[in-house]
């Protein structure tokens, strides 16, 4: 039965994505407004005018894992706001804590690059491995902050309390930081560190809101019905419960 | 690595089986997937590979440029080297390896553990500092009644009512439906985001 349903939910899921994202609407939808997403928008201009550096976290989880997700927004964020920045002074840097991670930073960056029309000042060494446990990838991605002159920093995609450490030496070194994870822990660590936190599937809409995607709309999209459709559930259920149905 | 159409409908096939595979107890399915799992495994031991080398020329360049923090990019690379040398000299399980593990990686890795705590403390205390909200205060407060919950005090031993009242109640009421319904919001950011990947509309692996 479970099996159905959550088979059920991928494919009502897949309608609802592939037709919002290829069916043009004459109206746009429209989002609420995240107070730390107009932030990085900001500082991510910021950085390009004052030729200070953006450091995109991506976290020490790979995509071979059931966080895999997280790491695959991370790229999608890395993707809009590498080519954003890509003619910056001092361009933006990703650190990973996994190695396929870091193989498909870099090719991410290179892609924001090309579609920016600046190949040519891709650097591989933009797309960085900084450790690959979690608390050696904190002690790589803090030297960074601290060596290369970051202005912002954003940690997106699989962190555990490791996290922590990346704020503080943030703190110390006197950058904005917009922080978003999946990880429970991760998230208090992000709510009691940053000015602006993001919670829960926040995460997720960073792409969207940073970029112009119909897909990453889309995805926001369902997601909201796909909310209402787990609460309407989650409430019958607990009707038929009440009743002795079930 | 150029995007061709060829590369997205690999992708996309090798997704779709391994997702069929999941949810669909059919052998010839469970077999493939297992197969392309296992593809998958290899390919990631040489990522890792590649992934190392990209931490040297990280820091190869770093030193070469004079860069802030070069000695430390030199210190990390003579560590890499020497650990590789020894590695593939001796093999794995050579007392001078399990001593690089045990001597060096797991105490340095604890000490960073140790200074998490005491971070955490910090960022709590300067929470209200950066952000005087109702949020904030309540996030606090739990925080403040899980620890005195939690504690054994000389003679009194656990604090009543705290312990054995307000710290389950706050345990698996507020806080289990919380992190339920945060659980439940990142599970569907997660399917939407891996279906963006499987059907290309995302490409992380050669761009759009």
């Amino acid at each position: 039965m479970t099996t159905y349903l959550g088979l059920g939910l991928i494919l009502l899921a897949t309608i609802l994505l592939l037709a919002f994202t290829f069916i043009k609407r004459k109206v746009r939808p429209a989002f609420r407004e995240i107070a730390a997403l107009v932030h990085l928008r900001k500082a991510a201009g910021l950085a390009v005018e004052e030729g200070t550096r953006l450091h995109v976290s991506l976290g020490r989880g790979g995509l071979v894992t059931a966080r895999g997700a997280d790491s695959l927004a991370a790229l999608a964020l890395l993707r809009h706001v590498g080519g954003q920045n890509s003619i910056s002074d001092r361009p933006p840097v990703s650190t990973s804590g996994d190695p396929l991670l870091s193989i498909l930073s870099q090719d991410t960056l290179k892609s924001a690059y090309r579609s920016a029309g600046v190949e040519e000042l891709y650097e591989s060494t933009n797309g960085r491995l900084a450790g690959m446990t979690p608390f050696s990838y904190a002690a790589g991605a803090m030297s960074v902050n601290r060596q290369e002159q970051v202005s912002t920093e954003v940690l997106i995609g699989d962190f555990g309390p490791e996290v922590g450490l990346l704020t503080e030496s943030n703190e110390r070194e006197n950058a904005a930081l917009i922080g978003a994870a999946s990880d429970p822990a991760a998230q208090s660590i992000l709510f009691a560190s940053t000015t602006e936190p993001l919670v829960g599937e926040e995460m997720f809409a960073m792409p969207a809101y940073i970029g112009d995607d119909s897909a990453q709309r889309a995805s926001l999209q369902v997601q909201d019905i796909l909310r209402w459709v787990i609460v309407a559930a989650l409430l019958a259920a607990s009707l038929l419960k009440l009743a002795g149905l079930i | 690595m150029k995007s061709t159409p060829l590369s997205a409908a690999i992708a996309i096939a090798v997704g779709l089986i391994i997702l069929l595979g999941t949810f669909l107890p059919v052998p010839l399915l469970a077999t493939v997937r297992f197969e392309l799992l296992q593809w998958a495994m290899i390919l990631l031991g040489v990522a890792t590979l590649v992934g190392v080398g990209n931490l040297f020329s990280v820091h190869f360049k770093k030193i070469r440029r004079r860069e802030k923090g070069a000695v430390n990019s030199l210190t990390l690379l003579v560590a890499m080297l020497a650990v590789l040398l020894i590695g593939v000299v001796t093999g794995p399980l050579h007392p001078w390896m399990q001593a690089a593990v045990e001597a060096v990686i797991i105490p340095v890795e604890a000490s960073l553990m140790a200074l998490l705590a005491v971070t955490l403390l910090y960022a709590s205390i300067r929470l209200l500092r950066r952000r005087v909200d109702m949020m904030s205060i309540i996030f606090l407060g739990t925080a403040a009644l899980m620890l005195l919950g939690s504690v054994f005090l000389p003679r009194i031993g656990a604090i009543p009512f705290l312990s054995d009242w307000i710290r389950p109640w706050l345990m698996y009421g507020p806080a289990a439906g919380g992190a339920r319904g945060l659980i439940i919001g990142v599970a569907l950011g997660a399917l939407v985001t891996g279906l963006r990947a499987l059907f290309a509309l995302d490409r992380p692996y050669g761009g759009k």
